[in-house]
């Protein structure tokens, strides 16, 4: 069980908890994620770890309320706790020996995970450009930390509400065209994002590092549920990952298995069984 | 005078196509007159070959002489005296090749039955005195112990009763190990799990779970905090696939996973909120217990048409005798003799069909086993939505590959010492599936009992 002692809202369907779980705190590195479950009835769901700090023994997630799980989450409060937290799971980002100069491209949500990736590899000594794309200026998240975690910062929405007007895509073709050299890119983001970065990437031979989202339950490597077919080889994005070249990653597949369950999370999400017992309870507790 | 009945007494079961729709326990069990009728039976011969054949040598003919005598609290004395989980190895072991395989009333006739008397026993003590055990005296050498499966539960319970200070590591969130995660609600409740759990926490074990060794912490660092020992009991976890076309589409599952999200994650249950899709027609590759599992959930899933697909014949199937049967009373299909060649899939990337080859058995080999080679042109296809793979398990490399000088095999099972259980490391000890590779719940437990053993005269030695 580990305690909540932080909660902020960073956009209005995206929650930062900050949660207190010494021993994670003090293992985690970049690109290494937890499983939580939020109570007895709960399902195993996996987060990327956001930031953490060892002094004070607290991880930090972001997340954003899509389905049951994370919305069950969110309705949680500093004090709150969260039944099972686990971690740190998966292995730490690795980038090609050498590598001096970088760009961190964050698609949405995903840029709470690409923010790590700038913060450590910018304090290292690393050149490092961030390109964060969201849908509009109303879901832009972690902007002034972002600003302050590498060189060059360059923000895009789609339809213009704020920074530029674009796709992450256009920017990375733009500062490529531009002469920028890179040793990696690092794309994280959802699976169309970070196809096409692939994509972007490949004619140019740039190293391109993308963090997998397949499905998963346990997270230690005894199921495949998250199997993702990596160069023509099978891999658990869970033990193996969730980091991979991106130019060898499946990712129509990878789409295709993450929606096997689509029909049952809408219909999760209709019942809400679970906002009803707690409701329930809530109700039982006013006098 | 012995009862000279050639056959067991018969035990109650619920009715085949009555339970394949729900996942209460399968047999009912002993009342205390057919365990008394079934206990006279034993003859309580000199040589008692019944506990040779037993992995953790349960003194079986002075138990069932106290069953006979209807001194049940007695009886459970003796099997608790060496079988940390009673409740559950007479419902899983896989008793036609171990102890009722050796018993002499077998030579003509059935041997007696040893696994129900002792589920009867261990049922009856729960439910009539369920006594927790008392915390010994404690020696204040800490020990730990990775992994809550059948290996670690009996490890730490042996330990704990000499007065170790031990501490339980377990990755998922309840424990049990394959205990909770693979066999089912219906074969092994999962409150009796729990019971079992509950007096080695009464012994004092300290048991910390969503902790996973390798990642959260390693066996090196438990060392440096003051753990004079450790053993491994971590299982073979992770599951092989067959690597043919097609397995990564929606639809295909481990066995693993399958069963992970029904009996962990209670996916059966409509108030749980791990999901599973519900299927029509699922084929379940293999011949194990885990294939039995998973095509026997797969009907109560709602499944209207499960096929079990083997390889071999029914002669080979390494499964428990009892789940065959239990299995095709269900109307589990068996398809022996016969292997997936490739699965198919719908316009949408989802299971619609798997096509398979008829095998034929071949003279034995060296090792004695007929191996099967495929009768070529003999291609055909079933329809299924679903196909779950349960072709066996190997160990996972996770702390293997994070604690310096453990050294493995091919398979990457754990190097031991036979008789000590140690591994290539001082103050290091494996047992269970994590050195033998997928086996069985007694064997791990007899491992784990013999780690035990071996810990406490290394560290009274020290």
């Amino acid at each position: 069980m580990v305690k909540i002692v932080r909660k902020k809202a960073l956009n209005p369907t995206v929650t930062l908890l900050e949660v207190e779980a010494p021993l994670i705190a003090k293992k985690a590195k970049p690109g290494q994620f937890i499983i939580f479950r939020v109570d007895e009835m709960g399902e195993r769901v996996p987060l990327t770890i956001a930031d953490h700090d060892p002094a004070k023994g607290t991880v930090t997630i972001i997340f954003q309320k899509v389905g049951l799980s994370t919305r069950l989450l969110g309705d949680l409060n500093e004090g709150d706790t969260i039944l099972d937290f686990v971690g740190p799971l998966g292995v730490p980002t690795e980038l090609p020996a050498g590598a001096k100069s970088i760009c961190v491209i964050g698609g949405g949500v995903g840029c709470a995970i690409a923010f790590p990736q700038a913060k450590e590899n910018f304090g290292s000594g690393m050149k490092v450009d961030v390109i964060a794309g969201f849908r509009s200026k109303d879901i832009v998240i972690l902007e002034e930390e972002f600003k302050a975690a590498c060189d060059n910062f360059y923000l895009m929405t789609d339809d213009g509400s704020y920074g530029e007007k674009g796709l992450v895509t256009q920017k990375l073709q733009e500062l490529i065209d531009g002469g920028k050299k890179y040793d990696a890119v690092i794309a994280i983001g959802p699976i169309p994002m970070m196809k096409f970065v692939c994509k972007t990437t490949e004619p140019y031979g740039v190293p391109t590092v993308v963090s997998l989202n397949p499905l998963m339950i346990d997270g230690t490597g005894m199921c495949g549920c998250c199997r993702c077919t990596v160069g023509g080889k099978v891999r658990f994005a869970c033990v193996d990952g969730p980091d991979f070249d991106g130019h060898q990653v499946d990712f129509d597949e990878l789409m295709n298995r993450n929606a096997v369950y689509r029909e049952e999370e809408a219909a999760q999400r209709e019942e809400g069984h679970h906002t009803c017992r707690l409701e329930q309870m809530g109700k039982a507790l006013i006098p | 005078m012995p009862n000279m009945s050639l056959t067991k007494t018969p035990v109650e079961e619920q009715a085949p196509l009555v339970r394949n729709k729900n996942f209460l326990e399968v047999s009912l069990g002993y009342t205390p007159e057919q365990a008394v009728e079934e206990a006279r039976r034993c003859l309580n011969c000199k040589n008692k070959p019944c506990v040779a054949g037993c992995p953790v040598n349960i003194h079986i003919p002075d138990f069932i002489a106290k069953v006979a005598e209807g001194d049940f609290k007695a009886a459970y004395e003796i099997i608790s005296d060496t079988n940390a989980l009673p409740c559950v190895s007479g419902r899983v072991c896989p008793q036609e090749n171990q102890c009722e395989e050796r018993c002499v009333r077998g030579i003509k006739g059935e041997a007696v039955a040893i696994g129900r008397l002792e589920r009867f026993v261990a049922d009856w003590y729960l439910k009539n005195v369920n006594a927790l055990p008392e915390k010994p005296q404690s020696n204040g050498v800490k020990v730990a112990v990775v992994g809550s499966g059948p290996a670690g539960l009996t490890c730490a319970s042996d330990l704990a009763k000499r007065g170790y200070e031990v501490t339980v590591f377990e990755a998922f969130h309840t424990a049990g190990g394959v205990l909770v995660y693979g066999i089912p609600e219906f074969r092994l409740p999962k409150a009796i799990v729990q019971s079992e759990v509950d007096k080695l926490k009464a012994l004092g074990v300290d048991l910390q779970l969503d902790v996973v060794v390798g990642r959260t912490i390693t066996i090196d660092e438990l060392m440096e905090q003051g753990y004079q020992a450790v053993f491994v009991g971590s299982g073979a976890g992770l599951p092989m696939f067959m690597g043919i076309e097609g397995e990564n589409l929606a639809g295909v599952y481990s066995a693993n996973e399958y069963l992970t999200r029904v009996n962990l994650m209670k996916a059966y249950l409509p108030d749980y909120d791990t999901p599973l899709k519900k299927c029509r027609t699922v084929a379940v590759v293999g011949g194990g217990n885990v294939a039995m599992d998973a095509a026997r959930c797969a009907k109560r899933m709602g499944a209207e048409k499960v096929y079990l697909l083997y390889r071999r014949d029914e002669e080979e199937m390494p499964a428990r005798r009892e789940e065959v049967n239990h299995a095709k009373e269900e109307e589990i299909d068996f398809r022996l003799l016969c292997n997936p060649v490739r699965i198919l899939g719908d316009e949408n990337g989802k299971v619609c069909q798997i096509e398979c080859i008829r095998m034929r058995l071949q003279a034995p080999d060296e090792s004695g086993r007929r191996s099967p080679k495929e009768v070529v042109g003999s291609n055909f296809f079933l329809p299924v939505d679903a196909v779950i793979m349960a072709l066996g398990t190997s160990p996972n490399p996770l702390i293997r590959s994070t604690t310096p000088g453990l050294e493995t095999n091919r398979k990457g099972c754990l190097l031991v010492s036979e008789d000590t259980m140690k591994t290539t490391r001082d103050g290091i000890y494996a047992g269970g599936d994590a050195v033998t590779g997928a086996a069985t719940v007694i064997l791990a437990m007899g491992a784990g009992k013999k780690a035990a053993q071996a810990m406490d005269e290394y560290l009274s030695g020290k």
